[in-house]
C-alpha cells in the first residue's frame, strides 16, 4: 500500500463511504489496539457491518468476566499454614520450594494459552494493563495461586467499577505479600504498601500528598493480613493501630479502608487512571482538555470503567486518520496477535512464555512495582533482532501449517501493516517471501 | 561496652597501612576546592578523548551506604543500628573514622594503589524517596523538581559526539535500564546476548528519516543494531584472551563482557552495568553482603583483567545509586529508603582518596542524613575532568579526582 493510496484511501473513507459503515481501516485500528496489535480478516469484517459506536459497543461487549480456558488444577490450593512449614524438616522444606517454584511455568503458559484462545483479545489486554498497574510479581509472592487469584480479580473487574477492583487488589494475597502489607503492624509499620499505593496505584508519583502521609497511611493499613486457613483477608484488630492519623489533610482514627475511601475522593484519582489508559489505547500524549472530561464522567460514574473505554475509544484522537501506526507493539501483542492471525508454526507453550520473557515482558515477574515502561523501551538494539528471531521462524513456517490470510497480496498487506511499510515487497515476491518481507518490516511493529 | 568504651577501643586499634600520600587528612566540604591528595599520577600518554572509557555501575534499589564505607569509629552508627551496624571485625579501616565493609576487600589494592576515589556524601537537595522519580533524577541530572526526558550522557554528547564509525555511543550491558544513555543524541546498544549480533548484522538496511515518533525509533535502532554489530563482530569478542576468571553472577558477566570490549579496543565510550537488589527493606543481613560482594568481585575481575592488558588508563569506573538507606535500622532486618550515600571511581587516571565529607550521624533532617556532595560532581568529573568537554548544563564542579 502506497502512501498515495493510503491518502486516497483516507479520503474514500471521508468522502464516499455510505454513511454508518465501519471502513477497513478504522475496523482493523480498534481491534488492533484494543486487542494484541493487530487483528483477523474475519474480526475485521465482522466490525464493518456496523456504524462506528456500535462497532466500539460490540468489542467492549464481548469482554468476558472470566476466562475461556481452564487454569491448572491444583490453582484452588492453599499453602501450608506457618504451623504446617514449621512441622517439616529442612529436606521437606527445601523440596516444598522446589514444587511451588515449579508450578510458576505451567501458570505462566496458562495465561499465555488463553490469550492465543480468547474470544475476546480486549479482556486480556486489560488483564495485562491492570496487571502492569497494580504490580505483584510471583517471584516474591512465590505461591502460584495467589498470583493466579489476581489474574482472576483483573478480569473479573476488568471493565468494571475501579473502586472495587482497587479494594479487591488491596486485600488480595498475591498485593498483601508482595508489599509487604501481612508484615504491616502496630509499632512496627512497614511503609511499602502505602507509598505505592499512592504513588502508583491512585494519585501518580508527588501527586497531593507527602512522605508524612506515607507514614500515617501505613499506620491505618497496619493488621491487614492473611488467613492462612482460607488463603483469603483477614483483618488482626491485635496488629490494627487504632490511634488517631492525620491523612491528606484530615484527623480521625483511621482504618485502612478509610484510607481507600478518602483517596478515592481526591479528583485526581479519575485523572490518573484516564491518563495511563489513555496512554495504553490511544496514544503517548494523553490530550488534556479530553481527559479532563472523560476524568469529570469517570469520577461521577463512581469509577465505572466500561463508559470510561467508550469514551476513550471514541474521541478524535484515537480515531485520527494519522493514529493508526503510532505506537509500538508490546511483546504480548507481538507473539500473541502474530500467532492468532498467522498460525502457530510448531512453538510449544514454553516457547511462546520464552519469546516473551527475552522479549522483555515476563508476565507474572514484571520487573519493579513500576511494571514494564513500555512504548519505546520495548525496542532496544537487543530485543529488535529477537523480534526477527520470532518473525522468521512465524514467516518460515517451521513443520507446521502457517495459515496465509485470505485474500490478494493487497490484502495482506492492509491486514498485516498499520501504516504502508519501510521497503515496499517487490511485486514479483513469491507469497511466503512477501510475508517474510512484511513480517521483518519495522511497520509490523507498530499498532 | 559503652559508648567512651567503643570510642577509646576504636581509637586504639591500628590504621591498615596505606600509603601516607593518599591519606586525606582534612575532607572537603561541599563544593569547596577539594584536598586532592598528593599521590603520583601515573603517567600516560595524552589520549584522544573518544579513546576514553567511563564505566558506569548502578546499584539499582538504593545501597545502603553507611553499611559500605562504615563509620565505624562513631558511636551513633552503632546505636542507630543495633543489629545492623557491622562488628569491627567486618570492617577494613581505611582512616581514622571510616572504613570497607570487609567485603570490598577485592578493591583493596586498588584504594592502596590510590587508584579508588570514594566520594562521600553524594546525594541532592530536596531528596525523593521514590525509586522511580529519584533515578529518573540521577539519569537526567535533572533538579529534584525538574522533568527531563534525556539521560545525562545524551545531554552531554549533545556538546560532541563520538565518532560515526564507533561501534555505539553507548553499550548497556545485561537485562538493565539505559538510563543515563538515554535520549536523541546517542546510539545507544543493548547487548545481553553477543549470539543476536549476528541476527542484528543481517537485519535490512533501511532509509532513515521517519516523521511518525515510533516508526523513526524502529528504523533507528534498526540501523544502530546492524551498525554496532557489524563493527563489535569484527572484534571477534569471543577470542579476546582475557586470562581472568570472571564470576559466574549477572554482574560478573557483565564485566567479563565490559573487558572483551575494551580489551579488544571496540570503539565504545561508555559502557552501563548494574547489579540489581538493593532495596533491602528486609532480609539485609543476608542480601547487602551477596550484593557487596558481587560488586568487589566483578569489579575486582575487571580491573586485573583491563590493567593486566594495557587498557586501564582509558577506564573511568563510576558506581551510582537512586538513594541511600536510612541510618536508623527498621524492624524487618532492613533499611528503608535514604538520601545520601559513598559512590566510588576508579581508573588507571583517578586520584585515590576520599573527596567530600562523612555525613554526621547526629545532624540528620527527617532522619536521614545530609548530602555533602551533589551528585552531578560525579558527573563533572566525568564530563570535564575525564573527557575535557564543557557541560554547561552541570552547574556543580567536578570533584578533582582525574590526573
Amino acid at each position: 500500500m502506497s502512501k498515495t493510496r493510503v491518502v486516497s484511501f483516507l479520503a474514500a473513507l471521508i468522502f464516499a463511504l455510505p454513511a454508518g459503515a465501519v471502513p477497513f481501516e478504522e475496523a482493523r485500528h480498534l481491534l488492533a489496539r484494543t486487542g494484541f496489535g493487530i487483528a483477523r480478516a474475519a474480526e475485521v469484517a465482522a466490525l464493518q457491518q456496523l456504524d462506528y459506536e456500535a462497532a466500539v459497543d460490540r468489542v467492549l461487549g464481548g469482554v468476558r468476566t472470566q476466562p475461556a480456558t481452564s487454569p491448572p488444577p491444583w490453582i484452588d490450593e492453599l499453602p501450608p499454614t506457618s504451623k504446617e512449614m514449621k512441622a517439616m524438616t529442612a529436606a521437606q522444606r527445601v523440596e516444598f520450594n522446589k514444587a511451588t517454584r515449579t508450578r510458576w511455568q505451567p501458570l505462566k503458559q496458562w495465561w499465555a494459552g488463553e490469550m492465543l484462545a480468547t474470544p475476546s483479545p480486549l479482556t486480556e489486554h486489560l488483564v495485562v494493563f491492570w496487571h502492569n498497574h497494580f504490580v505483584s510479581e510471583v517471584k516474591k509472592v512465590k505461591w502460584a495461586g495467589y498470583m493466579y487469584g489476581q489474574n482472576a480479580l483483573f478480569r473479573h473487574h476488568a471493565l468494571g467499577n475501579f473502586a472495587t477492583l482497587l479494594r479487591g487488589m488491596a486485600k488480595g494475597p498475591a498485593m498483601l505479600i508482595y508489599l509487604d502489607g501481612r508484615t504491616n503492624r502496630k509499632g512496627r509499620p512497614n511503609e511499602n504498601f502505602a507509598r505505592e499505593i499512592m504513588e502508583l496505584f491512585t494519585l501518580g508519583e508527588g501527586r497531593g500528598y507527602s512522605e508524612d502521609d506515607i507514614v500515617e497511611a501505613a499506620r491505618a493499613f497496619t493488621g491487614w493480613s492473611i488467613n492462612p486457613a482460607k488463603g483469603t483477608f483477614v483483618f488482626d484488630p491485635k496488629r490494627h493501630d487504632d490511634g488517631t492519623k492525620s491523612f491528606l489533610g484530615r484527623q480521625g482514627r483511621f482504618s485502612g479502608d478509610d484510607v481507600i475511601d478518602i483517596l478515592l475522593e481526591e479528583p485526581r484519582v479519575a485523572e490518573f487512571i484516564t491518563e495511563k489508559l489513555w496512554r495504553e489505547f490511544v496514544s503517548a500524549e494523553p490530550e488534556p482538555g479530553q481527559v479532563s472530561r472523560l476524568a469529570a464522567a469517570f469520577r461521577n460514574s463512581g469509577y465505572e470503567l466500561r463508559p470510561l473505554m467508550k469514551g476513550l475509544l471514541t474521541t478524535p484522537q484515537f480515531r485520527a486518520a494519522d493514529n493508526p501506526g503510532t505506537m509500538i507493539k508490546s511483546p504480548v501483542d507481538l507473539v500473541v496477535g502474530t500467532l492468532r492471525v498467522l498460525g502457530n508454526p510448531g512453538l510449544e507453550p514454553r516457547n511462546v512464555t520464552s519469546f516473551q520473557r527475552r522479549l522483555g515482558q515476563d508476565l507474572f515477574q514484571p520487573p519493579n512495582v513500576k511494571g514494564w515502561p513500555g512504548g519505546e523501551a520495548w525496542v532496544t538494539t537487543n530485543t529488535l533482532p529477537l523480534r526477527h528471531q520470532f518473525l522468521n521462524r512465524v514467516a518460515r513456517g517451521g513443520t507446521m501449517n502457517v495459515a496465509m490470510p485470505d485474500g490478494g497480496d493487497e490484502d495482506l498487506m492492509e491486514l498485516l501493516l498499520a501504516v504502508a511499510p519501510v521497503t515496499p515487497p517487490e511485486e514479483t515476491a513469491r507469497s511466503r517471501q512477501r510475508l517474510a518481507l512484511l513480517l521483518l518490516d519495522p511497520s509490523f511493529q507498530l499498532k | 561496652m559503652n559508648r567512651r568504651q567503643f570510642l577509646r577501643r576504636a581509637a586504639g586499634l591500628p590504621l591498615l597501612m596505606l600509603p601516607a600520600a593518599c591519606r586525606s587528612t582534612e575532607a572537603m566540604r561541599f563544593s569547596d576546592v577539594p584536598i586532592v591528595p598528593a599521590c603520583q599520577a601515573p603517567t600516560f600518554e595524552d589520549t584522544e578523548r573518544w579513546n576514553k572509557v567511563l564505566v558506569l555501575v548502578e546499584l539499582a534499589g538504593g545501597n545502603d551506604g553507611l553499611n559500605t564505607v562504615v563509620p565505624y569509629s562513631d558511636a551513633n552508627y552503632h546505636d542507630l543500628r543495633p543489629t545492623k551496624a557491622l562488628a569491627r571485625e567486618n570492617v577494613i579501616q581505611l582512616d581514622e573514622r571510616l572504613g570497607f565493609n570487609s567485603l570490598l576487600e577485592p578493591l583493596l589494592p586498588l584504594w592502596k594503589s590510590c587508584q579508588m576515589a570514594v566520594a562521600l556524601g553524594v546525594g541532592y537537595p530536596g531528596p525523593n524517596f521514590s525509586h522511580f522519580r529519584s533515578i529518573d533524577i540521577w539519569d537526567t541530572a535533572s533538579g529534584s523538581n525538574e522533568f527531563l526526558s534525556e539521560g545525562w550522557i545524551s545531554r552531554l554528547f549533545a556538546e560532541a559526539r563520538p565518532p560515526a564509525e564507533f561501534a555505539a555511543d553507548a553499550v548497556v550491558l545485561g537485562r538493565n535500564a539505559i538510563g543515563p544513555v538515554k535520549g536523541k543524541n546517542i546510539r545507544t546498544a543493548v547487548l545481553n546476548n553477543p549470539n543476536l549480533l549476528k541476527v542484528a548484522k543481517r537485519m535490512r538496511k533501511l532509509p532513515m528519516a521517519e516523521e511518525n515518533p515510533a516508526l523513526a525509533h524502529l528504523t533507528g535502532v534498526q540501523t544502530d543494531a546492524r551498525h554496532a554489530a557489524r563493527v563489535i563482530l569484527e572484534k571477534h569478542l569471543e577470542d579476546v584472551e582475557l586470562g581472568t576468571e570472571f564470576p559466574e553472577d549477572a554482574f560478573g558477566q557483565q564485566m567479563e563482557i565490559a573487558s572483551r570490549l575494551i580489551v579488544s579496543s571496540s570503539p565504545v565510550p561508555v559502557i552501563k552495568t548494574a547489579i540489581k537488589g538493593f532495596d533491602t527493606h528486609a532480609g539485609q543481613s543476608v542480601d547487602h553482603p551477596e550484593l557487596l560482594a558481587s560488586l568487589a568481585n566483578g569489579l575486582a575481575a575487571f580491573v586485573q583483567t583491563v590493567k593486566a592488558k594495557g587498557h586501564w588508563d582509558r577506564v573511568l569506573v563510576m558506581t551510582y545509586s537512586e538513594f541511600g538507606r536510612r541510618p536508623k535500622e527498621n524492624d524487618s532486618d532492613g533499611t528503608d529508603h535514604g538520601t545520601s550515600a559513598p559512590h566510588f571511581l576508579m581508573g588507571g587516571r583517578v586520584r585515590g582518596g576520599f573527596y567530600g565529607e562523612q555525613p554526621p550521624l547526629d545532624d540528620l533532617v527527617a532522619r536521614n542524613l545530609k548530602h555533602r556532595l551533589h551528585f552531578r560532581s560525579l558527573y563533572a568529573t566525568a564530563a570535564r575532568e575525564w573527557w575535557g568537554l564543557k557541560a554547561d548544563f552541570i552547574k556543580e564542579k567536578g570533584l578533582g579526582c582525574i590526573a
